[in-house]
Parts: C-alpha cells; sequence; structure tokens
C-alpha cells in the first residue's frame, strides 16, 4: 500500500487525478438528464459532458439551468449559483424559491447527483460533512440532496494521506444511508448494490484504470468487494 | 399632486392610496423605524442565500443599533464582513439555526467557544420547518438526515417501509426579507436567484418586514412572487426620495 502510494505520487499529478474522476463522472449522465453537482470536485464534471447530450445543471439556491460564469464588468449579482458565484443562465433556464429548489431535491426530481465524500462505505453510506472535534461548517442541501436524487454517484480521490476512504463501515456522522449508487476514484469504479439474493447491499468492481490490478485496488480499499463478470477498463 | 389620501407620513415622504380604497395596505417605513420593532431577544428569520437577495440595509442598521440576544434563522450567516456576518461578529446573536456557516469562520470560532449555540439544520428541512408554521402544519416528515446524527431525540416514523424524521415547525417574531420590486399592497417580486428563503419566511413570522430595491404603486398581478397579506412593512433599499418614493407618485398620476 505505501509502495502504490509512491508510483501513484509519480505517475498521477493531484490534476491529473481530478480529471480522470471528472471525465468518468460525466460519463454517468443521460441527453436531457437533470443533475445537482456539489462544490469542489463535483464541479469540474461540467467541462466534459459529452457533446452529444444535453444535461441541466440544478442549484439549490434556485436556479435550473445553470450557465457559465459570469465574466467582464457588468456582472449582475443577483444571479448566483450554490458556491456564491455569479452565473449566467441557459436556454430553457428558470428561477424559483428555495422550497421549490427542495421539492425537486428531496421529491425525487433530480436525475442525478454527483458529490464529494470524505469516506463512503460498502452499504451505500456517505460521509462527508462533518468530522468530529473539527470546525462543522453544515451540511446545507446536501443530505436531502443525497436521499432525494434518483442517482448518487460518489467522487473521490481513492485515499487521503495514504489512508483508504472507501471502508466497510463509515466512522464519520453520516450524511445519508444507504444511498449512494456508484463511487468514482482515480484507481476504479464501485457500484453499490444488493447481493444475488437482495440480502445485503455490497460494492461491485466494475471499471479499473489499467494503471493498476485488482490486487492493488484490494490492497488500498478498505472494504471487500465482489469483481463484476464484466469488468471493463475505467472509460477515461 | 393627486387628490388622494394620507396613507402613512414618514421621514422618507408620503406614500398615498385612493381614499375609497378599503383594502390592507402594507405600510412604508423608514429603516429605521423597522429596526425600532426589533428588541432584545427577538427571534429574527432573515432571507437571503449567502449575500444574494439579502436585506442588507436592513441587517446594517439592525447591526449598527447592536440589538443583542437575537435567535437567528437564516439559511447560512454569510461572510464576516457583510450583511448577516455583521450580526455574528457584533456578538449579536445567542442562538443561530442555520445550515451552512462556513463562509464565516466566526460563527465556527464562537460557536467551538461555547459563546453561540448552533442548531445545523439541513436546508431543505429548515425550508419545510418554516412552511410548517406559515402554512398552519405541526411538522413536518422528511426522510432527511435518517441514521444520521441529525436524527438523535427525534421521533421517527416508518410509513409504507420508508423511515422519515418529524421535524417541528419554526416561527419567528420578526421576519426581514428582499424584494426586488414591492407595491403599497405588500406584493413583492424578485429577480434572478435572490427569491430562496424569503419566500417561505414571509409566512411564518408574526411581523414581516420587507426591505425592497424599488417600490411601485401596483405590481402586475402576474408578477407576484409573494402575496401582499404576508407583509406588514415596506422599506425602501435606497431611502433617497428620488430613488423610491418617485416611482409611486409617477404610478398614481
Amino acid at each position: 500500500m505505501i509502495a502504490q502510494e509512491g508510483i501513484m505520487a509519480e505517475a498521477l499529478s493531484k490534476e491529473k487525478i481530478r480529471e480522470i474522476i471528472a471525465k468518468r463522472a460525466a460519463k454517468e449522465f443521460k441527453d436531457g438528464d437533470v443533475v445537482t453537482l456539489g462544490i469542489g470536485l463535483p464541479t469540474e464534471v461540467t467541462k466534459y459532458i459529452p457533446e452529444d447530450i444535453d444535461v441541466m445543471f440544478q442549484s439549490e439556491n434556485g436556479l435550473l439551468g445553470v450557465g457559465k460564469d459570469q465574466k467582464g464588468n457588468d456582472i449582475d449579482t443577483r444571479v448566483i449559483n450554490a458556491g456564491g458565484g455569479y452565473v449566467e443562465t441557459r436556454h430553457g433556464a428558470c428561477f424559483y424559491d428555495s422550497q421549490m429548489a427542495f421539492i425537486m431535491m428531496r421529491g425525487g426530481h433530480i436525475d442525478a447527483t454527483v458529490l464529494g465524500a470524505l469516506q463512503a462505505d460498502s452499504e451505500g453510506n456517505l460521509a462527508n460533512w462533518s468530522v468530529p472535534g473539527k470546525f462543522t461548517p453544515g451540511m446545507g442541501g446536501a443530505m436531502d440532496l443525497v436521499v432525494g436524487a434518483k442517482k448518487v454517484i460518489v467522487v473521490m480521490e481513492h485515499t487521503s494521506k495514504g489512508q483508504t476512504k472507501i471502508v466497510e463501515k463509515c466512522d464519520l456522522p453520516l450524511t445519508a444511508s444507504g444511498e449512494v449508487n456508484l463511487i468514482i476514484t482515480e484507481r476504479c469504479v464501485f457500484r453499490v448494490d444488493f447481493d444475488e439474493n437482495h440480502n445485503s447491499r455490497g460494492l461491485i468492481l466494475e471499471e479499473i484504470n489499467p494503471v493498476f490490478t485488482v490486487n492493488d485496488i484490494k490492497a488500498c480499499t478498505g472494504a471487500p468487494f465482489r469483481v463484476s463478470k464484466d469488468l471493463k477498463e475505467m472509460d477515461i | 399632486m393627486p387628490d388622494e389620501g394620507v396613507c402613512a407620513k414618514i421621514n422618507i415622504g408620503i406614500f398615498y392610496i385612493k381614499k375609497d380604497f378599503k383594502a390592507k395596505v402594507a405600510k412604508l417605513i423608514s429603516i429605521k423605524e423597522a429596526i425600532n420593532l426589533i428588541k432584545d431577544s427577538s427571534t429574527v428569520m432573515i432571507g437571503g442565500f449567502l449575500s444574494c437577495g439579502t436585506p442588507d440595509k436592513l441587517i446594517d442598521e439592525l447591526a449598527c443599533r447592536g440589538t443583542k440576544n437575537l435567535t437567528v434563522i437564516s439559511n447560512d450567516t454569510s461572510f464576516p464582513d457583510v450583511d448577516k456576518g455583521k450580526l455574528i461578529v457584533n456578538k449579536q446573536v445567542k442562538k443561530l439555526i442555520a445550515s451552512h456557516i462556513g463562509t464565516n469562520p466566526e460563527t465556527g470560532r464562537q460557536m467551538s467557544a461555547g459563546e453561540l449555540e448552533v442548531e445545523l439544520t439541513p436546508m431543505g428541512s429548515l425550508m419545510e420547518r418554516i412552511r410548517a408554521k406559515g402554512a398552519g402544519l405541526g411538522g413536518v416528515l422528511t426522510p432527511t438526515g435518517v441514521g444520521t446524527t441529525i436524527a438523535d431525540g427525534k421521533k421517527v416514523y416508518e410509513l409504507d417501509n420508508k423511515k422519515y424524521l418529524f421535524e417541528k415547525p419554526i416561527s419567528a417574531d420578526f421576519a426581514l426579507i428582499y424584494g426586488t420590486k414591492a407595491d403599497k399592497f405588500g406584493n413583492i417580486s424578485y429577480f434572478g436567484t435572490t427569491r430562496n428563503c424569503n419566500t417561505v419566511m414571509a409566512t411564518a413570522a408574526d411581523v414581516v418586514i420587507v426591505q425592497a430595491d424599488e417600490i411601485v404603486d401596483c405590481l402586475d398581478p402576474n408578477e407576484v412572487v409573494v402575496p401582499g397579506i404576508f407583509v406588514d412593512y415596506i422599506v425602501a433599499r435606497d431611502e433617497s426620495p428620488a430613488k423610491s418614493l418617485n416611482k409611486v407618485l409617477e404610478a398614481e398620476k
């Protein structure tokens, strides 16, 4: 695992890691999807949306159809995204209040969400809002979004400071319980799904970055997983 | 000058309504008069998402006045040097109910030091709790927070094999909200993403004060987002008569 970290550092810069993850996540969307993104790495997904599909981005502060960042001297401060950035609206956009935003998010009207994580586990639990003993900025709309979105995609680096972020059971405070569908890292893609008997949820290795072997993934993952019969190279 | 009765005479000018008009009219008052209403230990809802759609001049006056021991209900505490953030920096807030405080390090510092009680609530649950009060409901059943620390001490109900948390309504003595345009009936319209939690907060406080960028005689009914029946007082963001009142008078002619 330590050796693996060494190879990793040489092979992939931070920028490259983020690019791999964002590129792969962007392939999860279908034409016409409505998507809500978390702040940070998830936002980079917008750079890699395939040209042949049209995706509408929703922002919890009251905008469906987020456009480009506003630039120049004539910025209208009355149009922002959930990160506080001044944005344009795109063709077909609409504004609404926070209640309507959460009717969309909690009510099952958002096709997919992409969120960062501190930890994700084999039961589909997600921890991304709080570390005990450290300052907690708050969950904002993340808890509502994760319980409500049709597909929950977690994007994160596979490890942090040499520690795996994919665990058997999250020990950090949860954002939501059993809601994650897909975990995308720079090393692989895990699907979270029930076993054949529908008894319990677990991780299924669906795709792997060709730089790594299945054994490498085992060494840097803190939870057991099954390997899909159709294991593919990560499409990046 | 139109031949009409005086509705309210205040230090920024005169607001006219037709003599024969019986409908409820929101009172146009000054920012100072509005903030005079708020006493120490009041519970105050404040609209806005970060600084967007925030009644900044009302908050500035509240910060200037130094009203203490406030319970503030807002989505966030903005940034230290602007609007909602100033109330935190001034230590005017005893308790805060919000969904996100990460943009204002001083909120976190006071929380860690035990100087400020903070109740972090998922944003969707916060909105629905406010709406419950406004809509006369006894609470909300939401799947948000089930299986997390947010559920601690709260009742969980299982309905049709799905678990829901029971969340209580939130009310306030005052709501300070933003409007892009307001008319003398208290109707409000919005531009861009400024609606955010202003609309729901208008329904849930005993006294609702809207700070409007522009005050007009009467909005097109198609434009109205917050019906005027929820609004008690209107203040003009820019209190210079040229900006606020002339438009009303022009419309009257």
